[in-house]
């Protein structure tokens, strides 16, 4: 199991256009990542490619949260899906 | 030949065919379970085609789209196949639920969970039951809910149309507005006088008209007829001439005898004031500020708000602009202003109350209208909306004068406002009606109802004698202060005399609308529009009051109004 935590940098926080872009990274990937605020178990993260569950998750901006996901090419996967999260999405 | 009748909102007669907009989709009944015939792991695969051929569909339309509405296509396209809406779904099927069913109540309990996050997510819900609907219609094999694709221009015909609605009608493809339901005063109404559409609302039983079934649309007299003759025929063409000699607005809103009542425009951005402007406009009565707000997140920074009023400053140097400070609530709700869950909107925080819940965009708004206003030549007027008491007002005015801003005024939009207006305008330097949200608070009507129609028109006699009590504070309070009218009930050429005849001193309303109120209002005398202003204000009910008026203006008929 791969585990990276990340900050989001998008102003207004993991949703909208941001989550959008985010999810469909996801989406595209041959893996399962889940996602999960820091302050939460492991056992309430969530699916990474669901639009609605990012939304639901209400990460706002500064928030930290943890990225899992297991098999091949898993960290590097995960490292690309960092670099998205901690991009102010919003902004451009 | 078959005939309907309804409430004319906007002039015109037109010919042409019917194109109904696509019904609701109807909830599957509850315990809807799959066929014999059909396997779940079937019923599961049909729903993931669904699925994806909906959300490629919403994908389409998000190339096509620009700005704020391709972001929210995009997330929309993407809630289509997600996994969450999906799983929900399939686990359901697997019990044996219909894959209609299971769709259904799996993006109910989406919705609900995200209606409860509250502000943008609450938002939000309302897409997910748009996919919920169009994967319904997409495995039932109907047409997707929304405006229907057309090659050739068209009668659009609807229950009523809803602002997102509105928002996505393509002008060269739509030829008449017709709803069996809406008022006068609803969105149909008023995207239809903003585009110049023929429009009728309230017409009872249009719902049954075929598609391609071909009608003649008259917006002025609100009636639609099947099969049309060649009276109807020649009455389109007639209206073509007319149409052509009233698009022009010759710059000066005058009665007969010269009495000047400025014609000002209702803009809701600099491209809409320049084409005012452009139209003749002596000035803009209405700028809403909205526009700068609505499809965001956040609130904009000053600097981002001085841009934007210098755009629609600049289109009117030297001339009047009433800037309304933002109108957040009710139907234009805004995520970091407003509370999604208050049981009544109409009557909750809104207008001026949000600075009670969220203050300082009040206070920064004002700080970018008067850095902007310094700037430009225009001669920036500043009003707030939902104004009830004349505390309210008086506070309004001290932000204003903190800010630099000379000329604070309020909306009369709450009868307690109309009533009161000889203290209010002690407080501030002019008043302006906003007739749309006076009407449906007078006569507590929600503007959107159709079964309300009838109340809701700013033609009720009760609503007109608000109008006079505001004048008459005016008089009252003994300095000439300004009555000034920015609602729908401007743009109507009949209604318009009547106001006039009232007392008001300046008509704020849809730049479209100036050629035919000026027109109008240049036929008669000051005296005469007084003469009808009477008329109206004791007439029985609002059908009469403005049957008995038009009757008396045989210019109506000239021209095709």
């Amino acid at each position: 199991m791969s585990e990276r935590k990340a900050t989001i940098a998008s102003r207004v926080g993991l949703h909208a256009r941001p989550a959008s872009i985010f999810a469909a990274a996801v989406g595209e990937l041959p893996l399962e990542v889940t996602i999960s605020l820091e302050t939460d178990p492991a056992e309430d993260a969530m699916d990474a490619s669901s639009i609605l569950s990012l939304m639901s998750l209400g990460a706002a901006n500064g928030d930290v949260v943890v990225l899992r996901a297991e098999g091949d090419g898993a960290d590097a996967a995960l490292d690309s899906l960092v670099k998205i999260l901690e991009t102010d999405l919003d902004a451009e | 030949m078959q005939n309907f009748t309804g409430v004319g909102v906007s002039p015109g007669r037109i010919i042409g065919s019917v194109r109904q907009m696509p019904k609701p989709i109807s909830e599957p009944p509850a315990g809807e379970r799959l066929t014999a015939a059909t396997t779940p792991e079937a019923a599961t695969a049909e729903l993931r085609t669904a699925s994806k051929v909906v959300q490629t569909e919403l994908q389409r339309r998000a190339e096509a789209a620009t700005g704020a509405s391709k972001s929210v296509l995009e997330a929309t396209a993407l809630m289509a196949t997600d996994p969450m809406l999906i799983k929900a779904a399939v686990k359901l099927i697997v019990t044996g639920t219909s894959a209609e069913r299971a769709i259904w109540e799996s993006g109910a309990s989406v919705a609900e969970m995200l209606h409860n996050l509250g502000g943008y997510m609450a938002e939000r819900a309302t897409d997910v039951l748009d996919v919920r609907a169009r994967i319904v219609a997409e495995l039932r094999g109907v047409t997707a809910p929304g405006i229907p694709q057309s090659d050739e221009p068209f009668v659009l015909v609807a229950e009523d149309l809803a602002p997102a609605d509105t928002a996505t009608l393509d002008p060269n493809k739509v030829l008449a507005l017709v709803t069996s339901g809406g008022g006068p005063q609803s969105h149909t109404a008023i995207i239809a006088r903003a585009l110049g559409l023929p429009a009728v609302v309230a017409a009872v039983g249009v719902d049954a008209l075929t598609d391609g079934t071909e009608v003649y649309v008259d917006g002025a007299a609100g009636t639609l007829q099947v099969d049309p003759g060649d009276e109807q025929r020649t009455a389109v063409t007639a209206w073509e001439h007319v149409a052509a000699s009233l698009s022009v607005f010759d710059g000066t809103g005058t009665t007969a005898d010269g009495h000047l009542v400025p014609l000002l425009a209702n803009v809701g951005g600099a491209a809409d004031a320049v084409k005012a402007a452009a139209a003749g406009a002596e000035g803009v009565g209405l700028l809403r500020t909205e526009f700068c707000f609505l499809e965001r997140d956040t609130e904009p920074t000053i600097d981002e708000q001085v841009v934007a009023y210098r755009g629609v400053f600049d289109a009117f140097p030297g001339k009047k602009v009433v800037v309304r400070t933002l109108d957040a609530g009710a139907d234009k709700p805004l995520p970091f202003l407003t509370d999604s869950t208050e049981p009544n909107p109409s009557l909750g925080v809104r207008g001026y109350r949000t600075d009670l819940t969220s203050p300082g965009v009040l206070k920064r708004q004002l700080t970018a209208i008067a850095t902007a206003a310094a700037a430009s030549t225009a001669v920036v007027w500043v009003m707030a909306p939902m104004i009830a008491t004349v505390d309210e007002a008086a506070d309004f005015a001290a932000m204003c004068r903190v800010a630099g801003l000379k000329t604070p005024g309020v909306m009369v939009e709450v009868p307690s406002a109309a009533l009161r207006s000889a203290s209010i305008l002690t407080e501030a330097e002019f008043v302006s009606l906003g007739t749309n949200d006076l009407t449906q608070y007078t006569m507590a009507a929600d503007r959107q109802l159709g079964t309300l129609a009838a109340l809701n028109s700013p033609w009720q006699p009760a609503v007109l004698q608000l109008i006079q009590l505001t004048v008459a504070g005016s008089i009252a309070e003994g300095h000439n202060k300004p009555v000034g009218v920015c609602g729908e009930a401007a743009a109507d050429p009949v209604l318009a005399v009547v106001l006039v005849g009232l007392g008001v001193n300046t008509l704020s309303m849809t730049a479209r609308s100036m050629s035919a109120v000026g027109a109008v209002l240049k036929s008669v005398t000051l005296e005469r529009a007084r003469e009808l202003a009477q008329i109206a204000v004791s007439a029985r009910n609002s059908d009469e009051a403005r049957t008995r008026v038009r009757a008396e203006l045989p210019i109506l008929e000239e021209l095709g109004l």
